[in-house]
This record gives structure tokens, C-alpha cells and sequence, in this order.
């Protein structure tokens, strides 16, 4: 999926934090902060797809959202093709939004049920551009084209279309604007298996067209490992792990990552049936109050004392391959102090709630 | 699963319609499905495919109208539950069947105690006492994984995590000791560390109890670990059935070979491309005279307009609704 030209990263972040305030009492007092997004690193390639996995609440979406800043960023850099958009005055932001666009998950809330399918793909167009009417309509026609909806359409409102085609509205709407940059946040929860290869595939085949570059959030691990060159695993705010596709679903080295991709049901009743299981004992602690030290000892099943007491930080252990764990280190290359091999064994549930 | 034995759960031709202005819908044609003792059946297919409908069918809880029940058997033990009074009905709802839902964040009732919530049936059905339902509440927390139950008793569900309601809701299921547990995708609405923990209770508790399982689910991953037989329904119509390690490894109908192939893996060789099934599931206006799936078909040819295939029986256990033959396979 890479060009031929030499990958540079059209993406970087630096230290990213989104922090939810909490307020509470009679004089709505700031009395703590939902650490939504807590001290992210990371570049995207040029051309690249970079997979977001993690669960529900983990602050894939935050991250999503901030790096486009449709949240205000609370601090860090994303610097965006040379543009540090989290400072960016308003105007200037403005100018720069056409790069960089967003398909969102639910396409039935994300499209205005008032509009015709021409007006929501050209709404961007209005916005940004001096087109005519007619310039204006072919590009939409264009767009149309490209996501595979029928012309005829372009009259017709979005609850006439099925969820699939409304992902694809969606998408056009996103690419109306010739943007580099696309954040797809969860495109194919909401819709159907034999619905999400369709736009999959779609996704890929305008990669592979316009050259875009994707950050693919979603929970569905095996469609990560299908669309995306690297992952990013997220738990709690920070990145678990960092490595190219192939390295992790091979052979992840966070121990979060280890449980998480265990965790995957094989869609095979043979290997099902052999498959080792990592269970993690209770549930992901509140953003709001993480624990001290590293943010997933709760759960851990090869938590030490160091790890209750020191947050660990992401570092490169082997060549492209970013873990934050105490134990996994450039020497070790493996997780755990004892090596990784214990870590399958499957009555290893961490300590007891 | 032995064959001869008699089945706990015997359905026969059901049809569910639902009358709505813009006229009848047919959310369930004609299905036709047994369950063993003991057995766990997994029933697949997409959303509208009449999964859900056809379970809320066969112990009445579709609200009537506009869910018409028009014809068929339930036979539960021989107990033809669609010919009952509904009173006695009432009392095999959550006593013989017990049902958890998807989503354990609106099922749960937020104004009740997690304990009240599951003495509940056991005070209805069984005649127990407080003071007994609340030892055997705390039993069956204890059952499904939640430390220290007695004085979870005491907790609302908003105080559960997602989890931990969805535990909740499977221990209110399991209170009167069902015959027959009904799982309506217990697990889409949770993360998948959560589903792995669910699924694991799950396997635990089957080797514990014995039950019989119906679960529903469109995540054919989960079903490959969990289920000894499946049923793949499309269009309201169950359009294959099979022991799962035959269906995963022999899918016959065209559908299940084309869902099969559409979901990516997350292990062995990654393909360059994901396999598509085109065009989408049809509406469901009235009684198919033809194939529903027909239109996605790519073997498709002149009987499938003119003729609804017939489940017929490819194999020890498997049975088709297709009229085509792969090649190479006996008619």
C-alpha cells in the first residue's frame, strides 16, 4: 500500500493529552479530569494505514476526534503535513480542514436526515470553494461515482438508502474536498458483515487511487489486521503497543496486547478448540481515576511491584516495534519476567479482584 | 450429541407476521429446528434475517398486534406452547425458558436491587421464601463469577459494570433452572476481553447444569467456539443447518459459503481482498414463492425464481434449502 516514494510521515503526534473535566458540587467546582487521551505518541506514514484498536472507552475515538481537532486539544502537538493544527487559530484552522477529513461510525447520525444525498456530498464544496452550480454538481456526481452510489440517487434523502450505502455517502462527503488525511472512527460497526467488506473494500481501492492516508479506528481486530500496515493498541488512555501488522498478530509483546488478540474468537471450530485463552480477570478501571504506576497492573497477569509504582514509557524494543512494559525491554524482546512463553499458559488470570 | 434421544425443544413450521401499515411483513417462514438435551445450537445470520423474532415466537414475547404467530408447533417436552393459556405460558417463561438478552445496560430494571431482580423469578415460580430466594440469589452470583454476591444482592445494576450486568442477567435466566436457555446475541454489546470472559462462563456452566442452549449471534468467530450445531437463517427462513465443525468445514448453501468468506481472520494467511456479497437482503413483503437469496446468488438459475427450496439432508446431520450441488459433492 506504500508509494514508491520515501515514506515520510504526514502525521505526528507528540504527547497528546485530551483531558474531560469533571465538575462537581453546588458551584460546579473542577474537581478531577476524565483522562480521555493521556500522553500519546505517534506518527502516520504517508499513505499509510495506521489501525487504532482498543476497547470501549479506552480513548480511541478522543484520539480520533482530537487529531482533527473537532475536540480541543488540553496538550501535545499534532502536527499535520508540517502545521501544528493543535494551536492553530480558528481562520487558520478553517483553511487547513479540507485536508484532513472524517468518516464517522453510526451513518445514520452523521448524515442530516433533511438534506439530499447531492447537498450533503456538496456541503464541503459550498463551504470551500468558489465552484458553480454546475461545477458543483459534477464533482458530486464525480464523488458519487467514485463510492460506487448510482447517479440517480442524488436526489433521494439518506433514509431511503440502506446502511452500507449510507457509509458510502458518508465516505464522499469525506473525500469531497481532495483531503490526504482521513480518520475512519468505527466505519463498520453498525453495519452488517456481508455490508462491511463492501466498504472495505471500498476504503482500500480509494487508498490505492488517491493515495490517502488512513487512522482505521475500530474494535474489530481482524478487520485491522486486513486493512492496516501498523497497529496502534490503546488501553486506558496510552498506547500499549505500537508494531507493523504482521509482527503483532504474530507475536504481540505487551501483555495487553497478548490477552486482547486471544480474546479474538477464530471464526474455525478446530482451532477454536485448541486455541489458548488469556481471560482477564474484572474490568477496565475509570479514566477518571487510573491507577498509579502502570495503567494496566490492575489486570495484569504478570504484574510486579515495579509496575504498581513506575508508569512505564513506550519505547522501540525491536525495529519499528513500540511497547510501554517494564518487561519488555530491547534485551528481552519478550514480555514477563520470567519470558513470554508463561504468559499463553492459560491459569495465569492475574492477581484476584 | 446423541441423535435418538428426544429433543427438548421441537419447532415446526413457524410463520411470524407482522402487520404494519405499510402492510404485512414475514419476518419468520416456515422454521423448522430441534434442540437436544443438553446441546448448545447456534443460530447465525444478519440483522433482519428473523434470528431474534423467530426465538421471541416461540415463547410469546412479541407484543400482539402487530406480531402475528400464524402457524406451527413449539413443542417443548411435547407441550405445544403455542396452544397453551397464557397464564400457563407465564409460568414457562422463565421457569422451563429462560432468556438473556443483548443488551444487559436496558434489560435490567434500574429502580430494583441486582437482588430483587433475581429473586424475582425464583418468588414467582418456585414459591420460595425472602429469606430463601436470597440465599440461592447469592448462589447463583457466586455461580456466574461475581465475588462477593451477598452483598452485591444489595447493588443496582448501574453500580455493574457491562460485564458484570450481562452475569447478572444470565443468573436471573438461570434461576428456576431452565430446560431450555435462550441467548440473544449475549455478547455483541461487550468488549471483547468481556465477551471472552462471558463465553468462558458460559462453557463452564454448560459443563456444570446440562442445559440446552439456543444462542444467537452474527459473529461467526464466536460461534465456532462455542456451539456443537448450527442454524444459518437468511430472509426469515433457515437456509442451512449443520454440527458446526461440518458447517465451517463444508458450508453448502451459497450464503454460508459466502459468509464464510467474507469475514478476514486473524489467523493464517492474510488475503488481499475481501470476498463481497453483492446487492442486499430483500424485503420481506410476503410469503416467498422463490429462493430469497436468488437475487445475491452467484449459482442462481431458473428453478431458484420459480421454486423455495426445500431443506433437504446433504449429510449426517446437515440439511440445505438450495437447489444447486457444488461439484463434486453427492446430490
Amino acid at each position: 500500500m506504500l508509494d514508491a516514494s520515501p515514506a515520510r510521515p504526514l502525521v505526528q503526534v507528540r504527547d497528546l493529552r485530551k483531558y474531560f473535566p469533571i465538575h462537581s458540587g453546588l458551584l460546579r467546582r473542577h474537581t478531577g479530569d476524565v483522562k480521555a487521551v493521556d500522553g500519546i505518541s505517534f506518527d502516520i506514514l504517508q499513505g499509510e494505514t495506521l489501525g487504532l484498536v482498543g476497547e470501549s472507552g479506552c480513548g480511541k475515538s478522543t484520539v480520533g476526534r482530537t487529531l482533527l481537532r473537532l475536540y480541543e486539544v488540553t496538550s501535545g502537538s499534532v502536527v499535520i503535513d508540517g502545521t501544528d493544527i493543535a494551536t492553530l487559530p480558528p481562520e487558520a484552522l478553517r483553511q487547513i480542514r479540507p485536508k484532513m477529513q472524517m468518516v464517522f461510525q453510526d451513518p445514520q447520525a452523521s448524515l442530516n436526515p433533511r438534506m439530499t444525498l447531492a447537498r450533503i456530498i456538496g456541503e464541503p464544496l459550498d463551504e470551500h470553494t468558489t465552484l458553480s452550480r454546475a461545477e458543483k454538481l459534477d464533482r458530486v456526481y464525480e464523488l458519487m461515482d467514485q463510492v460506487g452510489l448510482n447517479r440517480v440517487f442524488a436526489n433521494r434523502f439518506p433514509h431511503e438508502f440502506s446502511g452500507g450505502q449510507r457509509q458510502r455517502i458518508g465516505i464522499a462527503r469525506a473525500l469531497a474536498l481532495n483531503p490526504r488525511f482521513i480518520v475512519c472512527d468505527e466505519p463498520i460497526a453498525a453495519l452488517d458483515v456481508s455490508i462491511q467488506a463492501q466498504v472495505v473494500n471500498l476504503l482500500e481501492d480509494l487508498q490505492d487511487r488517491l493515495g490517502l492516508t488512513y487512522l482505521f479506528i475500530s474494535h474489530d481486530l481482524s478487520m485491522v489486521r486486513h486493512i492496516a500496515d501498523r497497529v496502534a493498541v490503546m488501553y486506558l488512555g496510552q498506547i500499549a503497543e505500537l508494531s507493523p501488522r504482521d509482527a503483532l498478530y504474530a507475536d504481540p509483546l505487551h501483555p495487553y496486547a497478548k490477552a486482547l488478540l486471544s480474546a479474538v474468537c477464530e471464526p474455525d471450530p478446530t482451532r477454536e478448540a485448541s486455541r489458548q485463552r488469556i481471560i482477564l480477570k474484572g474490568d477496565v478501571p475509570s479514566p477518571a481515576n487510573p491507577p498509579k504506576g502502570c495503567n494496566f497492573c490492575t489486570r495484569c497477569p504478570q504484574v510486579q511491584p515495579v509496575c504498581r509504582e513506575v508508569e512505564p514509557a513506550l519505547v522501540e524494543v525491536t525495529p519499528g516495534r513500540h511497547v510501554a512494559c517494564h518487561f519488555v525491554t530491547p534485551q528481552s524482546g519478550t514480555a514477563g519476567p520470567t519470558g513470554g512463553t508463561e504468559a499463553k499458559e492459560h491459569s495465569q488470570q492475574g492477581e484476584p479482584r | 450429541m446423541p441423535d435418538g434421544a428426544a429433543p427438548v425443544l421441537d419447532v415446526r413450521g413457524l410463520k411470524t407476521v407482522f402487520r404494519t401499515r405499510g402492510g404485512e411483513v414475514h419476518a419468520v417462514n416456515s422454521v423448522s429446528f430441534h434442540l437436544q438435551p443438553g446441546e448448545l445450537l447456534g443460530v447465525v445470520g444478519e440483522s433482519g434475517s428473523g434470528k431474534s423474532v423467530t426465538m421471541m415466537s416461540l415463547i410469546g414475547l412479541l407484543p400482539s398486534p402487530p406480531a402475528d404467530v400464524r402457524d406451527g408447533q413449539v413443542l417443548l417436552e411435547g407441550r405445544d406452547l403455542l396452544r397453551i393459556t397464557p397464564e400457563a405460558l407465564r409460568s414457562v417463561r422463565g421457569a422451563e425458558v429462560g432468556f438473556v438478552f443483548q443488551d444487559p445496560m436496558t434489560s435490567l430494571n434500574p429502580v430494583f436491587t441486582v437482588g430483587d431482580q433475581i429473586m424475582e423469578p425464583l418468588r414467582t415460580h418456585l414459591g420460595m421464601t425472602r429469606a430463601q430466594a436470597e440465599t440461592r440469589a447469592a448462589e447463583l452470583l457466586d455461580l456466574v463469577g461475581i465475588p462477593d454476591a451477598r452483598k452485591r444482592l444489595k447493588s443496582y445494576p448501574h453500580q455493574f459494570s457491562g460485564g458484570m450486568r450481562q452475569r447478572v442477567m444470565i443468573a436471573i435466566a438461570l434461576a428456576c433452572d431452565p430446560k431450555v436457555l435462550i441467548a440473544d446475541e449475549p455478547t455483541t454489546a461487550l468488549d471483547v476481553t468481556i465477551q471472552a470472559q462471558i463465553l468462558e462462563l458460559v462453557r463452564d456452566l454448560r459443563s456444570k447444569l446440562g442445559m440446552a442452549i439456543v444462542w444467537i449471534t452474527h459473529d461467526l468467530g464466536v460461534i465456532a467456539g462455542i456451539a456443537d450445531r448450527v442454524m444459518v437463517m437468511y430472509a426469515g427462513q433457515v437456509v442451512e443447518q449443520a454440527p458446526v465443525k461440518e458447517l465451517f468445514a463444508n458450508p453448502r448453501h451459497p450464503y454460508t459459503r459466502a459468509l464464510l468468506k467474507t469475514i478476514p481472520s486473524n489467523a493464517g494467511a492474510r488475503g488481499d481482498r475481501l470476498q463481497v456479497i453483492q446487492g442486499q437482503p430483500p424485503i420481506l413483503g410476503a410469503a416467498p414463492t422463490a429462493c430469497p437469496f436468488r437475487a445475491r446468488c452467484r449459482h442462481a438459475f431458473d428453478r431458484c425464481a420459480r421454486e423455495n427450496p426445500a431443506r433437504r439432508p446433504v449429510g449426517r446431520g446437515h440439511d440445505v434449502a438450495c437447489h444447486w450441488t457444488p461439484e463434486g459433492a453427492d446430490a
